[in-house]
């Protein structure tokens, strides 16, 4: 494929860009490079999950959870390196996403809501039930230094943004590849008719059930990098209200567009960190200020939605097309409908999904 | 509708090329807003000695310190009133000549109580904003997520708003120091009055399943022999469906039932009694008693449910204990300063147990800043408390030593009357081992100064 070293290419400028930004910029934007990192690895699974195969998870943050144990585990007791602990927690979660998809791949809409839904609540639990494995409430604290070649004097964070961006962007180019293969237009092909795509010869059952590991093994990594982020997995970290938030993400960059998931994470993790400097500094009471990065959180939600129904990406290629007349928009596949039609459809399984 | 392929490529590429283009343009933006400075270390000076910029942090005019608060989500109730308090404390120091001239700038964020939002906070706090000091993070699983960074960084961790005795391991934690009275000799000193006064009753205990409830527990355990105890029900915070623990209270038959629970949970646990018609007597630690607090949360979580009750009668007759002052005592010249403090700078907020703490441990801040020099570093912080600090506003001496960073010693027993906490008995002292008794403190207890704030 032509187009493998193309993207091979873009990663390769945006790894710079981040290397640029991590060393030009404070410590504490390193961290949030990190955030932003963990958050796009995920957001990008589940937006594929949503967008392309027209499955709905309302429990992602269970698979965070359990790729973020997995990793805190091996590195506490095995002391392995953190490559190695990568690929197993992602094998770990896939294994997981196996499970669940396989049950998944029988529900559809709200139903299939409700059981991701239990997953995100009910999974997080275990770590209190058994506190001598998962530490309960205080979780597990993760060791995770800087190697010694870079000298003692490199922050940490800076580290920790370089390898959750390198993760990152490896996760990306691999789903832009599937994204284009055979297997993103049979998720395609299975989300805008089950009937047709059986008859075309797509196993759908199969289909679903890849695309629910895919995405799940995306969570699963984003867990790991989470882990060494933090430097702690506690139960806290994996509520409800993260997987709505990854979902939120993918909404607001755009479901099923993987530029989008960056849009979305950036939203999501840069929009409160500035509404509350502002504000703080601003004088407000504590009681209106920290009541105030929630309130703007819900606002871009609404605003995005009305301004752009189809995410950031979706608009900002509407913009684009005001200046290049329009062109062509999507991947193609044999039938492919055009691309608002199937932002449009991907929309529609989200709100079934939700309501 | 098949395209030529050389046109696909092309839109691919220019959407890649594109999203390239606008992550740099967006990273950028995020960086517009970043400083970084870094100060010199310097040597701390005499009386007379310029005021420099000694430390991060601090600068010739300020001393920026920084904390992490719920100021949302479930600990909030009561505890979103605690930095607003000490915040008030430093304004009014910094209205009278602040701490070797310099003023005292406190920025505290809210991490909702949730461990990940902690850490990230932190480190905004810490690396972005160059705090001098950690001072009074609130929380034991949220101030876990951040002990290990924070002494990494070299930080001063001081006075941490939790009674976990985690925070006393001066070997690993050399920059982390307590406050409050540690929750093994609270349970220690509740228990012993349990035993005492309610020989022959069915007991159980009710706990937040952490360091917290479980370190609570533990000093129980040391004083209350296990066959008093009939059940043990823990909870955890996210959790607001009690009513199974309450059923299983109720069905132990216990007659005293001894909670280590944040304010919400106890007001739960009543509210949960009530409801089976069970009312065995109440003892609640410190942290989960304030009467104000738990009034407030009895009322308005009754009225979610549809019903109206008096919340002042509920807590009526509530054990707990308490390490500094009552508030009731407007003859004590520590509530009279801290009320004063209260009403010119914070008046918006009742004036209750949280409020006394903040106030109370800002003071001890304020000290322990006077004791650091004109010029600290930040170990000259660390170095300052561990050469022990004046008692101040508590009831009990400071454990404060180089090889002990637990905050205050002792407690009296008190008794909610009316929506007020009654000191009930003397002021007695412990320590955290199994064996150590607990002593009655015949220590004279200190008198606030006139000026308001702690001489150099």
């Amino acid at each position: 494929m032509q187009t493998l070293p193309r993207r091979l290419g873009v990663a390769v400028v945006v790894a710079v860009i981040v290397v640029f930004l991590s060393i030009k910029l404070n410590t504490f934007r390193d961290y949030q490079i990190a955030e932003i990192a963990v958050e796009v690895t995920a957001v990008a699974g589940l937006t594929l999950l949503t967008g392309l195969s027209g499955q709905i998870s309302l429990g992602h943050g269970a698979f965070m959870a359990i790729g973020a144990y997995t990793t805190a585990l091996l590195l506490m007791h095995l002391s392995w390196p953190f490559a190695a602990v990568l690929v197993l927690a992602a094998a770990v979660t896939a294994a997981a996403g196996a499970i669940v998809g396989a049950a998944a791949a029988r529900l559809r809409g709200p139903y299939l809501a409700g059981a991701t839904l239990m997953l995100g609540v009910a999974l997080p639990s275990i770590a209190y039930a058994y506190q001598g494995i998962f530490g309960g409430d205080q979780g597990l604290n993760v060791a995770f230094t800087a190697p010694g070649f870079l000298g003692a004097s490199f922050p940490l964070t800076r580290w920790q943004a370089w390898v959750s961006a390198l993760v990152a962007l490896i996760t990306l180019v691999l789903l832009a590849n599937l994204y284009y293969s055979r297997i993103g237009r049979n998720w395609r092909a299975v989300r805008d008719d089950e009937v047709a795509a059986a008859l075309d010869g797509v196993n759908v059952a199969a289909a679903r059930i890849l695309a629910f590991v895919v995405s799940a093994t995306c969570a699963g990594i984003a867990g790991a990098l989470l882990a060494i982020v933090t430097g702690l997995v506690a139960p806290g970290a994996f509520t409800l209200t993260l997987s709505i938030s990854l979902l939120t993400a993918a909404v607001i960059g755009g479901l099923g567009s993987l530029p989008g998931a960056l849009w979305g994470s950036l939203v999501i993790v840069l929009v409160p960190t500035y509404v509350t400097d502002v504000a703080t500094s601003n004088g407000l009471s504590s009681s209106v200020g920290s009541n105030i990065p929630v309130a703007a959180y819900g606002a871009v939600l609404i605003l995005v939605m009305l301004v752009f129904p189809q995410g950031i990406q979706g608009g900002l290629r509407r913009i684009l097309t005001l200046f290049t007349g329009p062109g062509p928009k999507t991947p193609t596949w044999r039938h492919a409908p055009a691309p608002s039609a199937e932002q449009a459809r991907a929309s529609q399984h989200e709100k079934e999904g939700t309501s | 509708m098949k395209r030529p392929q050389h046109l696909i490529n092309r839109a691919r590429r220019g959407r890649w090329q594109a999203a390239a283009i606008v992550t740099a343009a967006a990273l950028a933006a995020a960086a517009c807003s970043s400083s970084s400075s870094s100060t010199p270390a310097s040597s701390s000076g005499s009386s007379s000695a310029a005021l420099t910029a000694s430390a991060p942090g601090i600068t010739p005019t300020q001393i920026l310190i920084g904390s992490h608060q719920p100021l949302t989500g479930p600990a909030a109730p009561g505890y979103d009133l605690i930095a607003p308090a000490s915040a008030a404390y430093f304004s009014y120091v910094n209205a009278h000549g602040g701490v070797y001239g310099r003023k005292i700038v406190y920025k505290y964020l809210n991490d909702a109580y949730d461990p990940t939002t902690t850490a990230s906070v932190v480190r905004q706090l810490v690396l972005q904003d160059n705090v001098y000091a950690l001072f009074d993070g609130l929380g034991t699983p949220t101030h876990l997520a951040v002990v290990q960074f924070l002494n990494s960084e070299k930080v001063p961790d001081v006075f941490v708003a939790s009674g976990c005795e985690c925070w006393n391991s001066p070997t690993t934690d050399p920059e982390t120091f307590g406050w409050q009275i540690d929750y093994v000799r609270e349970g220690k000193i509740l228990g012993q009055y349990v035993k005492q006064h309610f020989a022959g009753k069915k007991i159980a205990y009710f706990y937040q399943d952490d360091e917290f409830g479980q370190d609570g527990v533990k000093g129980l355990d040391d004083e209350i022999p296990a066959s008093m105890v009939v059940s043990k029900q823990s909870y955890v915070d996210t959790n607001v469906n009690i009513a199974p623990q309450v059923a299983a209270l109720r069905a132990s038959g216990a007659q005293v039932v001894i909670s280590f629970s944040i304010p919400a949970f106890t007001a739960l646990l009543k509210l949960n009694s009530l409801k089976l018609g069970f009312s065995p007597q109440l003892v609640v630690s410190d942290v989960g008693s304030d009467a104000i607090t738990l009034s407030g949360l009895l009322e308005s979580f009754a009225k979610q449910g549809g019903a109206t009750v008096n919340g002042n009668a509920l807590t009526n007759g509530i054990i707990t204990d308490g390490y500094l002052p009552t508030l009731g005592d407007m003859s004590n010249s520590w509530i009279s300063l801290f009320s004063k403090v209260h009403q010119e700078y914070d008046a918006s907020a009742p004036f209750d147990g949280n409020v006394l703490y903040g106030e109370a441990v800002a003071y001890t801040f304020v000290q322990a800043m006077f004791k650091a020099g004109r010029n600290p570093t930040r170990a000259d912080l660390v170095s300052a408390i561990e050469g022990g600090l004046p008692q101040g506003p508590s009831v009990a001496p400071y454990a404060f030593s180089s090889s002990d960073h637990a905050g205050i010693t002792g407690a009296y027993i008190g008794v909610i009357k009316n929506g007020v906490l009654v000191q009930e008995g003397p002021v007695l002292t412990t320590d955290t081992s199994t064996s150590g008794a607990i002593t009655t403190y015949t220590g004279t207890e200190q008198q606030a100064p006139a000026s308001g704030i702690p001489s150099p």
